[in-house]
C-alpha cells in the first residue's frame, strides 16, 4: 500500500506543476529581487552593479523613514480598530442577537467582497468638500460645525483612511471572530453565570480567555493584511497630501515606476519583506507565549 | 459525575426560581431596557453599512449640474439612467470588465487544478520532505507582492510578453497558489486515506483515484477555495497596475482607478454609475453564493 500512496511518479505529476509555477512566479524572483537591489537601473536601459549603495541610500533617506513610521502606525491602528469592532460585532451577534443574527451578519459583511478601487472613490466623495460638499461634510455643518478639508491635513487623511479600512473589514473579522466565539460550550457559560458572572465580568473572565486563540489568528492576519495595504490607500489618498499618507508598499511603487528606478525600488521591497517577517515572528511569538500561559 | 449533574440542575433551577419571584417587573424592565438597546445599535450599524451604498447609487443617477448645485442628501431631480450606457460605452467600463473576465477566469481554473493536485500530493501521499514543502509554500503568505513585482516586469518585458494579458494570469496563478495549497492539504486531511487504498485493491492508480474519487469528494472545498482567490483576484490592483501598461489591457480595478483622470474629474455621474456597476455586480455575487464566501474566507483566514 505504502508503494502506491508513495509513488514517486504519481506525486512528480501531481505536485510538480504547482511546484513549477510557484517557484518560477514568487521563489525565483524572490532571490531576484534581492539582487537588484544592489544594482542600478532598470529593465529598459539595464542595470548595473551599485554595491550597497541602495542600502546606505535606504539609512539616509527621510521619504523611507517616514513611509516606514506610517507603515508601522497604519498596521497599529487598522489592526486594533478591526479586531476591537468585529470582536464587539462578534460578542453582539452571539450574546444579543443569537439566531436572528444571519440578517446582520450578511449586511455588515458586504463591504468585505467589494473592490477597494471602488471603495476608496466611494469614501474619497463622501468625505469631500469641493466641488460638492459630501455627506459628512453636510453633517458637520448641519450641527454647527465648519467644513472640514479631510485630504488637506495628514492628520485628517490618515484617520479618514482608518475609518474606511475598518468599515470594509469589521464584517470579516466579525464573522471569523463568531465562529470562535460559536465554540464556546454553552455549559461553561451557564455554570458561569451561575457563579454570578455576568455582563463585562463574563466577558472578561470567561469569554475573553476562551476566545484567545481565535484572536490571535485575527490578530496575525490583520497585521499581515495591513503592512500590505495598497490599493485602498492609492484610490483614496494616493499617498498625498505631499507623501504623508504614502506607506511602503506605495512608495517602492512609485520609486519603481514613477522614477524607473528598479534598483532602489527593490531595496524598499527587501526592507518591506524584512518589516513583515520580523512582525509576524514577533506577534506569532507573543500570541505562542500567552497561549501557553493561558 | 452521575451524583454532580442533578445536583447542578436543581441549582440552576433554583437559581431562576428566586430571581423571578424577588422582583418579576424589574427584571422585565432591565429585558426590555437592553433590548431597546441593541436595536438602537443595531440601526446605526445597518445605517453605516448601507447609507454610503444607497448614497452612490443615488448619486449616480444625478445629472452634473445637479451634483454641484443641490444638497448632497437630496433625490435626483431629474434621474440620469444615460450615465449608466455612458459609463459603459464610452468609459470603457465593458472593455474592463471583459479584461477582466479574461484574466481572472484561466487565472482560476489553474489555480484550483494545480492547488488541489499539490494538496493531494502533500497531505495523502506520503513521503519524505512534504511538509518542508508544504511550508515553503506557506512562506508565500507572508511576502509582500512588491517583492516579484520587478522581476517579473523585467522577465515579461524580455519576453515580449507584455503587450497581452498572460503577465496577470501567470502571476495571479503563482501569488494564489500558497493559499489554495494550505487549504486543500488542510481539506484532504478529513478525507479517510482507506478510501484511496480500497481504490487501489480495486485496481485504480492513485492519478485515477485523485481525480475520480477525490476531485469530487472535496468539490464543495473547491467551490469555497474558488471563491476566495476569486475575490481576490478580481479586487486585485497592485499587480494589474503593474502588468497593463495600455489601456486596452486595463481590468476594472484598473479602469476605474484611471476613471477619476480621464474624464471622471468633470463627469460625476458616470464616473458613479462606474463605481455601481463594480459595486454591484461583485455583491450580486456575493449575494447569490454568500454563505460559501464567509465559509471559505474564514476557515482560510483561520489556518493562515
Amino acid at each position: 500500500m505504502h508503494r502506491v500512496l508513495g509513488d514517486r511518479r504519481a506525486i512528480a505529476i501531481l505536485l510538480g506543476p504547482a511546484l513549477v509555477v510557484y517557484s518560477l512566479i514568487m521563489l525565483v524572483p524572490m532571490v531576484w529581487s534581492l539582487g537588484y537591489s544592489f544594482t542600478k537601473g532598470n529593465s529598459i536601459d539595464g542595470f548595473t552593479g551599485n554595491g550597497v549603495a541602495d542600502f546606505s541610500r535606504l539609512l539616509d533617506d527621510p521619504a523611507v523613514r517616514h513611509a516606514l513610521w506610517f507603515t508601522l502606525k497604519y498596521a497599529v491602528v487598522v489592526t486594533a480598530g478591526q479586531v476591537v469592532a468585529g470582536y464587539l460585532l462578534a460578542l453582539l451577534y452571539v450574546f444579543f442577537l443569537k439566531r436572528a443574527s444571519a440578517l446582520v451578519r450578511t449586511l455588515v459583511f458586504f463591504p468585505v467582497v467589494l473592490p477597494t478601487v471602488a471603495v476608496g472613490l466611494l469614501f474619497q466623495k463622501f468625505f469631500q468638500v469641493a466641488p460638492q460638499t459630501g455627506p459628512v461634510n453636510s453633517l458637520l455643518n448641519a450641527v454647527g460645525i465648519d467644513s472640514i478639508d479631510f485630504f488637506g491635513s495628514s492628520s485628517s487623511a490618515f484617520w479618514v483612511l482608518v475609518v474606511m479600512d475598518i468599515w470594509r473589514s469589521m464584517g470579516f473579522y466579525a464573522v471569523l471572530l463568531f465562529a470562535g466565539l460559536v465554540d464556546i460550550p454553552e455549559e461553561v457559560l451557564e455554570s458561569a453565570r451561575l457563579d454570578g458572572a455576568t455582563g463585562l465580568r463574563l466577558v472578561r473572565h470567561i469569554v475573553l480567555p476562551l476566545s484567545l486563540p481565535v484572536l490571535m489568528s485575527s490578530l496575525i492576519f490583520s497585521i499581515n493584511g495591513t503592512l500590505k495595504a495598497f490599493d485602498s490607500i492609492v484610490a483614496l489618498t494616493n499617498g498625498g497630501p505631499g507623501n504623508d499618507t504614502t506607506p511602503l508598499t506605495l512608495y517602492m511603487f512609485q520609486t519603481s515606476f514613477t522614477y524607473g528606478d528598479y534598483g532602489y525600488g527593490s531595496t524598499i521591497a527587501v526592507l518591506l519583506t524584512v518589516v513583515c517577517l520580523l512582525v509576524s515572528l514577533v506577534v506569532f511569538r507573543v500570541s505562542r507565549r500567552d497561549l501557553t500561559e493561558g | 459525575m452521575a451524583i454532580d449533574t442533578p445536583v447542578k440542575a436543581t441549582a440552576h433551577q433554583a437559581g431562576r426560581g428566586s430571581s423571578a419571584a424577588s422582583g418579576r417587573s424589574r427584571s422585565r424592565r432591565r429585558v426590555r431596557v437592553s433590548k431597546v438597546w441593541v436595536k438602537i445599535v443595531v440601526t446605526l450599524l445597518l445605517v453605516v453599512e448601507i447609507y454610503p451604498l444607497v448614497w452612490m447609487f443615488l448619486t449616480s443617477l444625478k445629472s452634473n449640474s445637479d451634483y454641484l448645485n443641490h444638497s448632497t442628501w437630496s433625490l435626483p431631480t431629474t434621474w440620469e439612467w444615460g450615465n449608466y450606457t455612458e459609463a459603459w460605452t464610452t468609459g470603457h467600463i465593458g472593455l474592463y470588465v471583459r479584461n477582466s473576465l479574461l484574466a481572472v477566469v484561466p487565472a482560476l481554473a489553474l489555480i484550483l487544478l494545480l492547488g488541489a493536485a499539490a494538496g493531494f500530493a502533500l497531505q495523502v501521499m506520503v513521503w519524505k520532505g512534504r511538509n518542508l514543502t508544504l511550508l515553503v509554500f506557506l512562506a508565500g503568505m507572508m511576502v509582500p507582492p512588491q517583492m516579484i513585482l520587478l522581476p517579473l516586469f523585467t522577465v515579461y518585458f524580455q519576453t515580449g510578453l507584455s503587450g497581452t494579458l498572460w503577465p496577470l494570469i501567470l502571476t495571479y496563478t503563482g501569488t494564489g497558489l500558497p493559499l489554495t495549497v494550505f487549504m486543500m492539504a488542510t481539506y484532504y486531511k478529513s478525507v479517510p486515506r482507506e478510501l484511496f487504498e480500497a481504490a487501489t485493491i480495486d485496481g485504480a492508480g492513485i492519478l485515477r483515484s485523485f481525480w475520480t474519487i477525490s476531485v469530487p469528494m472535496v468539490r464543495n472545498a473547491l467551490l469555497t477555495v474558488g471563491l476566495v482567490e476569486f475575490f481576490f483576484i478580481w479586487n486585485d490592483l497592485l499587480i494589474a497596475l503593474t502588468f497593463t501598461n495600455s489601456q486596452d489591457l486595463r481590468t476594472v480595478q484598473v479602469g476605474l482607478l484611471n476613471f477619476t483622470g480621464d474624464f471622471g474629474a468633470t463627469q460625476y455621474g458616470p464616473l458613479f454609475a462606474a463605481i455601481c456597476l463594480n459595486v454591484f455586480g461583485t455583491l450580486l455575487i456575493y449575494l447569490f453564493l454568500n454563505q460559501k464566501v464567509m465559509k471559505g474566507l474564514t476557515s482560510g483566514a483561520l489556518k493562515g
